[in-house]
Formats: C-alpha cells, sequence, structure tokens
C-alpha cells in the first residue's frame, strides 16, 4: 500500500530520485569536523526565523505609533510571545555566528577555490541579503537604537556623489526616518528578503551538489572515471549522478550519516542557544541593546549609536576613515573583497593543513583584526580606539594583498593521496 | 552609628564643577541592588511604594494591573482596593492622567514612562538613583541628583528619606584640586531610618525590574527544562550517531 502511493507519486514527481540524489545517495567526503556542522546549522536558524517571523508578524503593528506597544503587547500579553521574541532576537545574533563560522570554515579549507567560487559566490549574496534583512529587521521595534542606527546607516548613502541625497529620500520614503520607513522596511523584511534569502540558500545548496563538498583535507573525493580500483571504492550505494561521470573515493552516503551526526551538532547548538533565549536574552546589550528599550524618539539623539555586534567589523572600518564617501567606499570594499577570495587566493592547495606557515598567521591576522575591530566598532571611540581601527583597516585588506602575492607560488606540503583524517 | 546618617559611599570621581554638569551624565559608580526577583512581599512594597509615589507623574503605559498582581502575589480585590486609585478596571494598563505638555512646563521635559526603565538603565542604577539624590538650592525643586545631574524631578521620596546633603572631599588630582562626592547624608526628617529607606529603594528597584519583564522568572523556570531535555537528547543523539558511525571507516 505505501509502495503504491510512493508509486504514484514518483509518476508524477521526482521525489524518491530528489531524495535519493541529494540525501540517501549523495556522496559526502567521510572526514567532516566540528567546522562543517555551521552549514546545516545557519538552516535551522533560517527556519527558525520565519517561523517565529510569521508569528511575530500576527501581533506586531508596523506603524511608528503602534510598532514599539505592539512589542510589549507581544511581550506581555500574547501568550508565550516573548518567548517568540527571544527566539527571533535571539536568532539573529546566532544567525551571523553560524555564518561567520561557516565562512571561516570555508577559509581556512579552501572551499571557495575552483571548482566552488560559485557557490562561494551564492554565499556572500546571502550574506549580503542577510546584512539587509537583519538591518531592516532592526528598525522595527521602533526603540532608540533602531531609530537612530537606522539614521546613521541610511545616511552613509547620501555620501554617494551625485545622486546620494536623492537615493537617501528614496529608500526612507520620507525626508526623515518616518513610519513609511517602518512600513517599507517591514515589507522588505517579512517579505521581499526573506524570499531573496531562500532561492540563494536553494541555489546554494544546487551549486554545492553539482561540484560537491570540499572537506578539511581539500582533496577531491571525486576521481577520475576508471582511475579508482575496485577495492579502494567505498562499500556504499551512490547515486548514478555521481557513479556515472567520476569514481568516488573516501564518501558516506550524507543520509543517515550525516544526518545523525548534524542531529547532534544542531542539539549541542540549541543547549547553547536555548540557554541564552531562556537566562540572557539581551546577552549583556550585544544582542538587545539598552536604549531599544526606550521608544524612537526623533528630538533625542541617544548618547552613543552603535549597530547591533554583527556589523560592528564593518562599522569600525568606516569610522576609521575620515572622510566618510571614502569610509562607505572602504566599507563596500570590505565586503566584495571577500567575494573576490577565489580569484584573490592563486593557490591550488585548498586546506590550510597543507599551506605554507605564512598562509596560518595570515588567517591567524585576519581573525584577531576581525575580532579587533568588531570590539571597536561596538565601543565609544577614543583617540586610541581610532588608531587601532586605522591599522585594523589596513591589515583586513592586507590579509588579501598578502594572500594575493605569496599564493602564486606558494611552497606547499605534499597533498595525501586518500583522506585519512 | 556613623552608618545611621550616611545614607551610601561612593568611590565617585564626579568633578562638581558646574560646567561638568552635563544632560548625559557622568559616569558613577554604581551600587549594586542586590534585589530578588523571588522575594513576593518585596515586589508588592515595591509595587504599594510605585502606586503612592510615582504614578502620579510616571506611568506603566504597557503594563496591566491584572498581570501585575497575579505575577507579584497580590489577590485581585486587594489590589482594587488599596492599589488602584484612580477607578481604573483591573484589566487596564497603569496609567495616570497627566497630560504630557502639562508636564513638558511643570518639570522641564515630560516624565518618562517606566514599564522598561530596568531594561534602558539597569535595576543597580535604579537603586542608585534613588539612594543620589541631594540638597541642591540652585535647582527649581531644590534638589539635585548624583547619577542624573540637573535632574527634574523633586525627591518625591523625601518624607520618607529626608533631605539629604552631599558630602563631598577635596582631593588632589594630577597636581590640581578637584572635589568629589563621597557621600549624601540625610538630615534625618524622613519616616524611615537609612537602613528602611535603603529597603525602600530596593523593593521599588525590584518591582521596575520585574515589570522591565514580567516573563523573566517564568522564562527561567522553563528554560531548566528545555535545556535539561536537550542534554538528554544529546546523549541519545551522541549514542546514535555513534552506532550509525560504526560501519564508517
Amino acid at each position: 500500500m505505501f509502495g503504491k502511493i510512493i508509486g504514484w507519486i514518483d509518476d508524477r514527481i521526482p521525489m524518491t530520485r530528489v531524495w535519493n540524489m541529494h540525501i540517501a545517495q549523495y556522496p559526502a567526503p567521510k572526514n567532516f569536523n566540528f567546522w562543517y556542522f555551521f552549514g546545516s546549522l545557519a538552516m535551522l536558524v533560517l527556519v527558525n526565523q520565519i517561523l517565529t517571523g510569521i508569528w511575530l508578524t500576527m501581533n506586531f503593528v508596523p506603524s511608528s505609533e503602534g510598532a514599539f506597544a505592539s512589542v510589549e503587547y507581544i511581550m506581555r500579553d500574547v501568550p508565550y510571545g516573548w518567548l517568540l521574541r527571544y527566539l527571533h532576537s535571539t536568532g539573529a545574533s546566532a544567525f551571523f555566528i553560524v555564518v561567520y563560522m561557516h565562512m571561516f570554515r570555508g577559509m581556512i579549507y579552501g572551499s571557495y577555490q575552483k571548482p566552488r567560487e560559485l557557490l562561494w559566490l551564492f554565499g556572500m549574496f546571502i550574506f549580503l541579503a542577510l546584512m539587509a534583512e537583519a538591518f531592516m529587521g532592526y528598525l522595527l521595534p521602533w526603540g532608540q537604537m533602531s531609530f537612530w542606527g537606522a539614521q546613521v546607516i541610511i545616511s552613509l548613502f547620501g555620501a554617494i556623489p551625485v545622486i546620494g541625497d536623492d537615493l537617501t529620500l528614496w529608500i526612507r520614503g520620507d525626508y526623515v526616518i518616518s513610519g513609511a520607513t517602518l512600513n517599507r522596511f517591514f515589507a522588505l523584511h517579512v517579505i521581499a528578503l526573506p524570499l531573496v534569502i531562500v532561492i540563494l540558500v536553494f541555489l546554494h545548496i544546487v551549486a554545492l551538489h553539482e561540484v560537491g563538498s570540499n572537506n578539511p583535507e581539500g582533496i577531491e573525493i571525486k576521481r577520475k572515471k576508471g582511475s579508482v580500483a575496485e577495492k579502494d571504492k567505498p562499500k556504499f550505494k551512490f547515486h548514478e549522478y555521481y557513479t556515472d561521470k567520476k569514481d568516488i573515493v573516501d564518501a558516506i552516503p550524507f543520509h543517515p550519516y550525516y544526518t545523525v551526526k548534524d542531529i547532534v551538532g544542531v542539539v549541542g547548538f540549541l543547549i547553547l542557544f536555548c540557554w541564552v533565549v531562556f537566562f540572557m536574552p539581551a546577552m549583556n546589550g550585544f544582542f538587545l541593546e539598552g536604549p531599544n528599550f526606550e521608544a524612537a524618539n526623533p528630538l533625542k539623539t541617544p548618547e552613543h549609536i552603535f549597530p547591533v555586534w554583527y556589523f560592528t567589523p564593518f562599522y569600525a572600518i568606516l569610522r576609521a576613515i575620515p572622510d566618510k564617501l571614502i569610509g562607505v567606499a572602504a566599507m563596500g570594499a570590505s565586503i566584495v573583497v571577500l567575494a573576490l577570495l577565489p580569484w584573490v587566493d592563486r593557490g591550488r592547495v585548498k586546506s590550510v593543513r597543507y599551506r605554507c606557515g605564512f598562509h596560518k598567521w595570515n588567517i591567524a591576522g585576519f581573525v584577531v583584526t576581525f575580532v579587533l575591530l568588531g570590539w571597536v566598532g561596538a565601543t565609544p571611540q577614543t583617540d586610541l580606539k581610532t588608531i587601532i581601527s586605522q591599522i585594523c583597516t589596513v591589515t583586513y585588506f592586507m590579509f588579501f594583498v598578502l594572500l594575493f602575492v605569496y599564493s602564486k607560488n606558494e611552497k606547499t606540503k605534499p597533498l595525501p593521496e586518500r583522506l585519512t583524517k | 552609628m556613623m552608618k545611621k546618617l550616611i545614607i551610601g559611599l561612593f568611590a565617585l570621581s564626579v568633578n562638581l564643577l558646574p560646567n561638568m554638569v552635563m544632560a548625559a551624565g557622568p559616569s558613577v559608580p554604581l551600587m549594586e541592588a542586590n534585589n530578588d526577583l523571588t522575594d513576593q512581599p518585596s515586589l508588592q512594597r515595591g509595587a504599594k511604594l510605585f502606586m503612592n509615589y510615582c504614578l502620579g507623574c510616571h506611568q506603566m503605559q504597557y503594563q496591566r494591573y491584572e498581570r501585575t498582581f497575579r505575577d507579584i502575589g497580590i489577590p485581585t480585590e486587594v489590589g482594587l482596593e488599596q492599589l488602584i486609585f484612580d477607578g481604573s478596571k483591573v484589566g487596564s494598563h497603569i496609567t495616570n492622567a497627566i497630560k504630557k505638555d502639562d508636564a513638558a512646563n511643570w518639570f522641564g521635559a515630560a516624565p518618562p514612562d517606566l514599564t522598561l526603565i530596568a531594561r534602558v538603565k539597569s535595576p543597580d542604577y535604579i537603586y542608585t538613583y534613588l539612594k543620589s539624590f541631594y540638597k541642591d538650592e540652585s535647582r527649581p525643586f531644590g534638589v539635585n541628583n548624583i547619577v542624573f545631574p540637573s535632574v527634574g524631578m523633586p525627591h518625591v521620596l523625601q518624607e520618607l528619606q529626608g533631605l539629604p546633603t552631599l558630602i563631598t572631599k577635596d582631593v588632589e588630582e594630577h597636581g590640581h584640586t578637584v572635589t568629589k562626592v563621597i557621600a549624601t547624608e540625610t538630615d534625618g526628617t524622613g519616616e524611615l531610618s537609612v537602613d528602611e529607606y535603603d529597603q525602600a529603594a530596593r523593593d521599588l528597584t525590584n518591582f521596575l525590574e520585574y515589570v522591565g519583564e514580567p516573563s523573566r522568572l517564568e522564562s527561567e523556570a522553563l528554560g531548566i527544562k528545555v535545556i535539561g531535555f536537550l542534554i538528554i537528547l544529546f546523549i541519545l543523539a551522541f549514542m546514535l550517531k555513534k552506532e550509525y558511525w560504526r560501519d564508517v571507516h
């Protein structure tokens, strides 16, 4: 009976074929480590944001008069509204933590290198859409930091020559940030950008499954057809789509091996996530900023205006440069240059494990730079911090310059033939 | 019995020169409130203080009486009778009839809504603020506040605390003399002793922290169960993974 139903469906849509091709008989390298949890965790957080977002929308009032009060209504009068809201607000920060880890994984194991350039680019577009999504979502509670943060960020577009002023007017829909801005940000936050993100995530996965996953060793599991001896082939059945064109080594089917493994990652993540949600949702002002518990007041500027923590590294680059236009350009460049990583890195060895010692130091320096920029961008400016942010802006871009230079004729270690660890 | 007169000790670096008194306020080390959200009698006393001394000017426009009474253990009839003074229904928000424009004329700025004040500032800030009023004839209401210089409101708890004066000390710093605040000291005209006033300030702080996030205790109670469940699930998931991965080498 069950088989009959499946057969009936399979005659009409390729359900079993897609399941096998992309899940049950999809070949994944057998040596994924800790860093490979973050892709599936990003999906989990996306689903969390969409589900909690739907329920928040049911009680949120997208108007300048009603937004702040409706958030407090959700927090106080809607059954478990506080939980929905904290899941959503904590989810926003968790999304960036997970995505930054995911991107870092790509950097250390060279997952952006040929043939995964497009996969990396789709990822970068997801990151951009996510930043827009988070920025617009942050305006919705209509608190002081929502209002003034948006004021600062939107005014950045004013630095663009000729069209700047008209552009900011077009974004705001008004001469100041107002209910009109709130309304359009709401529309973009709940419909346009989530759609864009979901489509990009779909394309990201399509691209991933076409080229196959990289792994911590950075060597391919798909070999030339006929090059692998029968005894070296895995005992598992993989879909013909992959085995017809290539011989596959050291792979396991995604399901059940990585599904059960990802469950461990998911539950581990949820323990930390729920700890924040239930015990410290404001995260000492990092996830929910104190001034944002005060309703937006266009006549009262907060003492300090900061973006939320996940924007602060880029914000610090902006502030490091006295000239506004150059600052905006540098901030944009800091993201563009990340997207260009597949072409900046001219090496052929992917994993940091087999690259030159300098590469390890370069990556370590980049991490320190990124964290320092984040800290400087999240705290009030002092003369010392301005200097730190300027030094870090230089070292941020220096990472890419150095990589471009030394990757051309890099002294690498010999790659192993097979995945052993 | 020195302690009897000294309301609070500050290790402050507040410069009292008038030009240093800014609206934004100096960074003053805050006193620890040490309040306890599970202490219902304290929350009830805090609610009583709020309804009697604060609500005349400050609203809690997002919080309802009924929810408040239920959460802090006040029976609805008792609350209706003793804590609702304007005939509001028990399901109403905690509001007053003061007009914003009038209030702005009287005090220089409309008194802020206090529903979320504990989240905007912090419980420690509120506690310190309540204990930091001092006599200052140059101000319209004759009082000023250490953590909120040029504060617009009078010292409404003066009948409880009495009128404190500022104790300052001249200290040498970087080669010149600066005046530092070290404490305030009440004139003893209040109804409460120093310790009793500290407790009243703590009760009010406690109540304001509760109102800032009424779901706090419920959240933590639920959180323990959720995380307990997840830890068990983690162990099971880990064992499941081990079992499946036996045949991968």
